[in-house]
């Protein structure tokens, strides 16, 4: 499998008044194409930053990241926009859907920045949303639907672009048992049938058991 | 879907909050548009005054009258056209609270300077033949039913006595903001009766009106009428109808200046109520703004979004207020008396003042939450608790 992730020398600081908060150090990591890769590690260990990084919504204080060949870490932030829209799902652990817009209207969100026609993109919204399994639920509002429900249309919204990548921060995080169960097999069946490479965040060893490989992050640096 | 749902739906997120800041940009909108109708109503009274007059009054005060034999000498004057004059009659018309101008003037030549007050040619005929007749305003025909032939009967104050005038002509003035609620009867015909019965007060008028050939001369003539009369016991002084007019709103003027300045403070409340709104509004949408960014939205489409909201609210606060402002002026208008304010309308003008105003407010409102939502980084937006 080809590499799609480099991950080169990478630290990140943050800065928080006059302290700087080393969080990542120095960390190299690849990716290959096609990878359901899960990241697991105590809280406050840098998950989320190197899940952030990757994805292209924060930037590294050393080293570069790479996706398919494009080095987004040199990026304008225009680019690295456009570069997010066509290249990246992102599952969050609170789902965060804009809670005025229908299941439906959510997922359509991404591809309004799209040349897409009102067609094309009810096409598209639609796939996405039966591949989730929520065709019956597209005129509901986020409120209407349970968190797993929820969940999946965000999963819905990641996918809906058909992006090459999917970054998952603990999408399992806030579910009930059956419910973290249905996204774990959604996510596994994007992988294998859909051939996306997923970049998964969990606290549950459970959960970390469906992707191909765990990798330990502590303190900043993979164990 | 556009982004344009989006910014509606965000419009009316909190329907309460929503309604109240719409209301409050309606209420505000209203205040400016009564404000600025009063404003306009007192400067109607200035605008309505013509160039080309003059107007002589003793040089003590308006209250004391000037002789009768000053008419010829001022016609006299070079650049003089023409030259009248009105003696304030006061009086009471069944009830001390119909309170309209009545005034005592030469027949002959009143509506001839008051060009502006039109009166049909046959009833100013009618007029000037009879002696103990009147022209009344078209409001006061709107107000107390008058009619041709009518009798209208005053009771004396300054001039005692029972007063019995004939209606037998109508004026309607031609010109925006024309005073439609007066009252002219013959000077002659007070006179007449003042020379039985108080002698000493005969051959005495108001003051006087001049028309003048050359607007442009009007100061050097003023100078020219008052040094005539100087060192005579009835000093006179003289000034355009505008100065006059003016001079007599001096005393009102600082309030004037006052609703001006509130007018405008209004403005300011709303856009500190609206600003506020969005801010509230903004914040709690960092979370949703952080989202947007990364499924790739750059600032353009977010400034969109909030401008976009922000003028929803003003645009509907705007729309509301001046929809509510016709009847509530309008009324307003009704309750005042006419001789306060002649002419009390809500002008074109003020509407789009008031508009434009609103509009404004909705765009500065803003540019905060604008510069908040662009300047957040997604990772901080992420964290934002709320
Ligand atoms: N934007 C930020 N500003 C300051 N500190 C941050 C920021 N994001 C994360 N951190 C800090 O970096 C460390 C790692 O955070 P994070 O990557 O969220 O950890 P994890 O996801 O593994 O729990 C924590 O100590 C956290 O407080
Ligand atoms: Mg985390």
């Amino acid at each position: 499998m080809e590499t799609l992730i480099h991950v080169n020398a990478v630290s990140k600081m943050y800065k928080r008044d006059k302290f700087e908060i080393p969080v990542l150090n120095d960390l190299t990591l690849q990716v290959p194409e096609g990878k359901f890769l899960a990241l697991m590690g105590p809280s406050g260990s840098g998950k989320t930053t190197l899940l952030n990084l990757i994805a292209g919504i924060d930037r590294p204080t050393k080293g570069s990241i790479s996706v398919k060949g494009t080095e987004i870490t040199s990026l304008s932030e225009t680019a690295l926009a456009k570069w997010r829209a066509n290249s990246v799902g992102f599952v969050f652990q609170f789902y965060n859907l804009i809670p005025v817009l229908t299941a439906f209207e959510n997922v359509e969100l991404p591809l309004i920045l799209t040349p897409l026609s009102k067609a094309e993109r009810k096409q598209h919204v639609e796939t996405a949303l039966q591949i989730v399994g929520l065709g019956d639920r597209m005129d509901h509002y986020p409120k209407q639907l349970s968190g797993g429900q929820e969940q999946r249309v965000a999963i819905a919204r990641a996918i809906v672009t058909d992006p090459i990548l999917i970054v998952a921060d603990e999408p399992t995080g806030d579910l009930d048992k059956h419910s973290a169960e249905e996204i774990l097999t959604l996510l596994e069946r994007l992988n294998k049938e859909f051939k996306k490479t997923i970049v998964m965040v969990t606290h549950d060893p459970h959960a970390a058991a469906k992707a191909d490989e765990v990798l330990h992050l502590e303190k900043g640096e993979l164990a | 879907m556009k982004l344009i749902k989006l910014m509606f739906k965000n419009a009316f997120r909190h329907k309460l909050r929503s309604f109240l800041t719409i209301a409050g940009i309606a209420i505000a909108v209203i205040a400016f548009d009564i404000l600025r109708t009063v404003v306009n109503a007192w400067d109607a009274g200035i605008e309505a005054t013509a160039a080309n007059r003059l107007i002589t009054r003793q040089a003590v005060s308006f209250i004391f009258p000037l002789p009768y034999s000053y008419r010829d000498r001022i016609k006299n004057i070079e650049g003089v056209e023409q030259v009248t004059f009105a003696t304030w009659f006061g009086g009471v018309y069944k009830d001390k609270s119909n309170f309209f101008g009545r005034l005592a003037v030469e027949a002959e030549t009143a509506f001839d300077i008051y060009s502006e007050y039109v009166v049909p040619p046959d009833q100013l005929e009618a007029f000037k033949r009879e002696r103990n007749s009147c022209v009344v305003g078209s409001d006061l025909v709107k107000l107390y039913g008058f009619k041709l032939g009518d009798i209208v009967r005053l009771e004396g104050d300054i001039y005692p006595g029972t007063w019995d005038f004939v209606v037998k002509g109508i004026y309607t003035p031609n010109i925006k903001n024309g005073d439609a609620t007066q009252m002219f009867f013959h000077w002659e015909y007070v006179d007449e009766r003042m020379k039985k019965e108080s002698p000493f007060r005969a051959g005495e008028v108001g003051w006087y009106i001049v028309r003048i050939a050359e607007p442009n001369r009007s100061g050097d003539i003023s100078a020219k009428i008052d040094d005539l009369f100087k060192n005579s016991s009835a000093e006179t002084k003289t000034e355009s109808e505008r100065a006059f007019a003016q001079g007599f709103m001096s005393s009102v003027s600082s309030i004037l200046t006052a609703m001006n300045v509130l007018s405008w403070v209004i403005i300011g409340i709303i856009m500190l109520v609206l600003a506020n709104t969005m801010i509230m509004a903004s914040r709690e949408r960092t979370k949703e703004y952080a989202v947007m960014k990364v499924l790739g939205f750059a600032g353009k489409h977010l400034s969109w979004l909030i401008i976009g909201e922000s003028m929803v609210i003003a645009f509907t606060g705007g729309v509301v207020g001046i929809l509510l402002s016709f009847p509530i002026v309008q009324g307003i208008g009704e309750a005042i008396p006419k001789n306060i304010f002649p002419v009390f309308n809500l002008e074109y003008h003020i509407l789009v003042y008031a508009f434009v105003a609103a509009l404004l407010v909705g765009l500065i409102s803003s540019v905060f939450p604008i510069i908040k939502a662009l300047r957040t980084p997604i990772v901080e937006g992420f964290r934002h608790i709320g």
